[in-house]
């Protein structure tokens, strides 16, 4: 795979039009190879989507910050040693110095350690959280957009009920009953959000499954299963990644919301909602290491993800419009 | 249109018939009886068995839901055995409060955002603009939680404009309009969060009309700005928003929850905030159902009023 030598934006269209809208790939071949020069490689549709992703500079720097504090957040603990288990009554509420950089909590806990572990479980969360819903979401989606007819409309008129219901109330409700583990949380968090990639999915099923290739491997007898997994979900691949990040986000902010109201993850383990809920006490004694620094990581970290997830939309949306 | 009507109408009350079973049966499966709440937990088996008998609990779960079914179509949304009350006459209590707050917030926001959308369109790509997209990108991506945190830092501390919370002595709705001072801080708070995501959908809106023919023969008739802007501009721009506010509802609840709980404002989202702690199933079973009529309902009001609004929007 070679990269084409010129990537200015004139070429980038040539090649985008290329790619995507000439059914075989002889006509696009021959407008690009030079005279009497190798045949480059057409840039797959992916790749445009990856390249239009690149030219915005600030999705790159937020994807980058990101990456920066998923390891500060995980290798971190490895060269900044804090306690995080056992409360130290000795040292509450210290302002920052050398050895506590941000200070320490109402039970003494080292306030960047417990970031630290707070963004773990953040992260955690909103990984395992997003995979959940984009799993049910992608298969249900997928089923419901290909069996069509009445068990569509039944499938979707689920969607739209469970849609209906308050998410952070009904969240809430359930996890007063079940939460504590980062796994347990996840799984209700998964369980309320697969309900808009489920309508994403259905949405580029319903448009798919009329194409000629999907039409080809009905007539050559491909099995249901065989066209959903092989055919209609890796078509679908590009809504249901944009939508993932929108799904962290989301987890991460839900997870906050939790903790916040007291419903989080069960000590020792903390979130940055736990921590803020627990900060709220102290705003009026000034004690203001508790409240920023852990309210600043968790909106640049929604933040983040969000324009991420903006840029990619408007990458893979070029590459559909080229479609 | 008649007909549109009649079947929106049918899809929301079968949507609100599903919604309800849903949620009735989720909540049922957490908490089966409120037997061992009211009784303590350490009631003999015994002792537990009979109160589900007295009050009905031992029925099958679908003759429960049918008959708490039966009771929510005369507004009876069940008993707080934690409170000793009603749970309508609970809700009676706070509604007003809690309506209030959204309702003046949403004013707000609406109030705010529609002309900074509006603004930021027709000045698009300024610096103005782009400080405005970063300040609701980032309001947008806040917890409402923590925003409160900060404007009571700002406000309340550090400059002793409101005070921290609400007080006590703000019993009913009335009392909470009389006294702006007290709820200033909550409503700002509540109506900066929906500012974010108004603002950016009217100046996505306002920015697709501004490129419309009718917009182009306004100026060319040689209307000043203002008139194209107040006359032409807004009247167009402003339909996406009816769609938004009937969207807003579940947002605004979690909201309410959250400020409410933040600034100690006794209304409906601190009934329930403390109805989680107290495990008051039935409270926190009628919050969830109310919630979720009003989002069918807000939608469903949303979809007619965009319909009559817009004559270009065909229903068939």
């Amino acid at each position: 795979m070679t990269e084409p030598r010129k990537t200015g934006s004139q070429e980038l269209e040539e090649l985008g039009t290329a790619a995507l809208s000439v059914p075989g790939p002889s006509r696009g071949l021959s407008e690009l190879t030079p005279d009497g020069g190798e045949v480059q490689a057409i840039a797959s549709g992916w790749r445009l989507a990856l390249r239009e992703f690149a030219s915005n500079r600030l999705a790159v720097i937020c994807l980058a910050l990101l990456l920066l504090l998923v390891l500060f957040c995980f290798l971190g603990p490895l060269f900044y040693h804090t306690d995080q288990t056992y409360t130290n009554i000795l040292n509450t509420n210290l302002p920052p110095s050398g050895s506590h950089l941000l200070g320490t909590d109402e039970n003494g806990f080292d306030e960047l350690g417990r970031i630290m572990v707070g963004g773990q479980a953040a992260f955690e969360v909103g990984g395992f959280a997003s995979g959940v819903a984009i799993v049910i979401g992608t298969l249900y989606g997928a089923i419901s957009g290909l069996v069509g007819g009445f068990v569509d409309g039944l499938l979707m008129r689920f969607v739209d009920i469970l849609l209906s219901i308050p998410f952070l109330l009904i969240v809430l409700v359930i996890a007063t009953k079940y939460s504590g583990t980062v796994v347990e949380i996840s799984l209700i968090l998964g369980v309320f959000t697969w309900l808009v990639p489920a309508r994403l999915v259905r949405g580029e099923v319903l448009t798919l499954r009329t194409r000629d290739f999907v039409l080809a491997a009905q007539t050559m007898g491909s099995s249901r299963a065989r066209l959903i997994y092989r055919h209609l979900i890796p078509n679908a691949m590009s809504v249901t990644i944009v939508n993932v990040t929108f799904l962290i986000a989301d987890s991460i902010l839900s997870l906050a919301y939790l903790g916040v109201l007291g419903e989080g993850l069960t000590p020792p383990h903390t979130s940055w909602g736990d921590m803020l809920g627990n900060a709220q006490t102290y705003v009026q004694n000034g004690y203001w290491w508790l409240v920023y620094p852990v309210g600043a990581c968790l909106v640049f970290v929604v933040l983040a993800f969000n324009l991420v997830g903006d840029a990619l939309r408007d990458a893979v949306d070029v590459r559909l419009q080229r479609r | 249109m008649l007909g549109y009507i009649v079947r929106r109408l049918i899809t929301a009350v079968i949507v609100v018939l599903g919604v309800t079973a849903v949620s009735f049966a989720i909540l049922h499966f957490l908490s089966p009886t409120p037997a061992y709440a009211v009784l303590g937990t350490k009631a003999t088996h015994a002792a537990v068995v009979s109160w589900n008998k007295q009050h009905g609990y031992d029925r099958p779960e679908i003759v429960q839901f049918f008959s708490y079914l039966g009771n929510l179509v005369q507004l009876n949304f069940g008993y707080s055995y934690k409170l000793n009350q009603s749970v309508a006459a609970l809700f009676n209590e706070d509604v007003g409060r809690s309506a209030y707050l959204s309702g003046a917030a949403l004013v707000l926001s609406l109030i705010i955002a529609v002309p900074l959308g509006i603004a930021q369109a027709v000045k698009r790509n300024s610096p103005g603009d782009y400080a405005a997209t970063a300040i609701n990108f980032t309001l947008y991506s806040m917890p409402s939680f923590f925003l409160g945190l900060i404007l009571i830092q700002l406000f309340a501390l550090d400059l002793n404009i409101f005070p921290v919370g609400v007080g006590d002595n703000i019993t009913t709705a009335w009392q909470a309009i009389t006294h702006p001072r007290q709820l200033c801080l909550p409503i700002v708070t509540l109506a900066l969060l929906n500012v974010a995501s108004f603002s950016r959908y009217m100046r996505s809106s306002a920015l697709d009309e501004l490129a419309q023919d009718y917009i182009r023969l306004a100026r060319a008739k040689g209307l000043s700005e203002r008139a194209v802007l107040f006359r032409h501009l807004l009247r167009n721009a402003s339909l996406p928003v009816i769609t938004l506010v009937g969207l807003s509802i579940p947002t605004l609840l979690a909201g309410n929850l959250l400020i409410e709980y933040l600034f100690n404002y006794s209304g409906l989202g601190l009934l329930f905030y403390n109805a989680l702690g107290n495990e008051d199933y039935n409270i926190l079973l009628a919050y969830v159902l109310v919630g979720a009529i009003l989002t069918v309902l807000g939608n469903l009001i949303a979809d007619l009023a965009i319909a009559t609004a817009d004559p270009r929007v065909r229903l068939d």
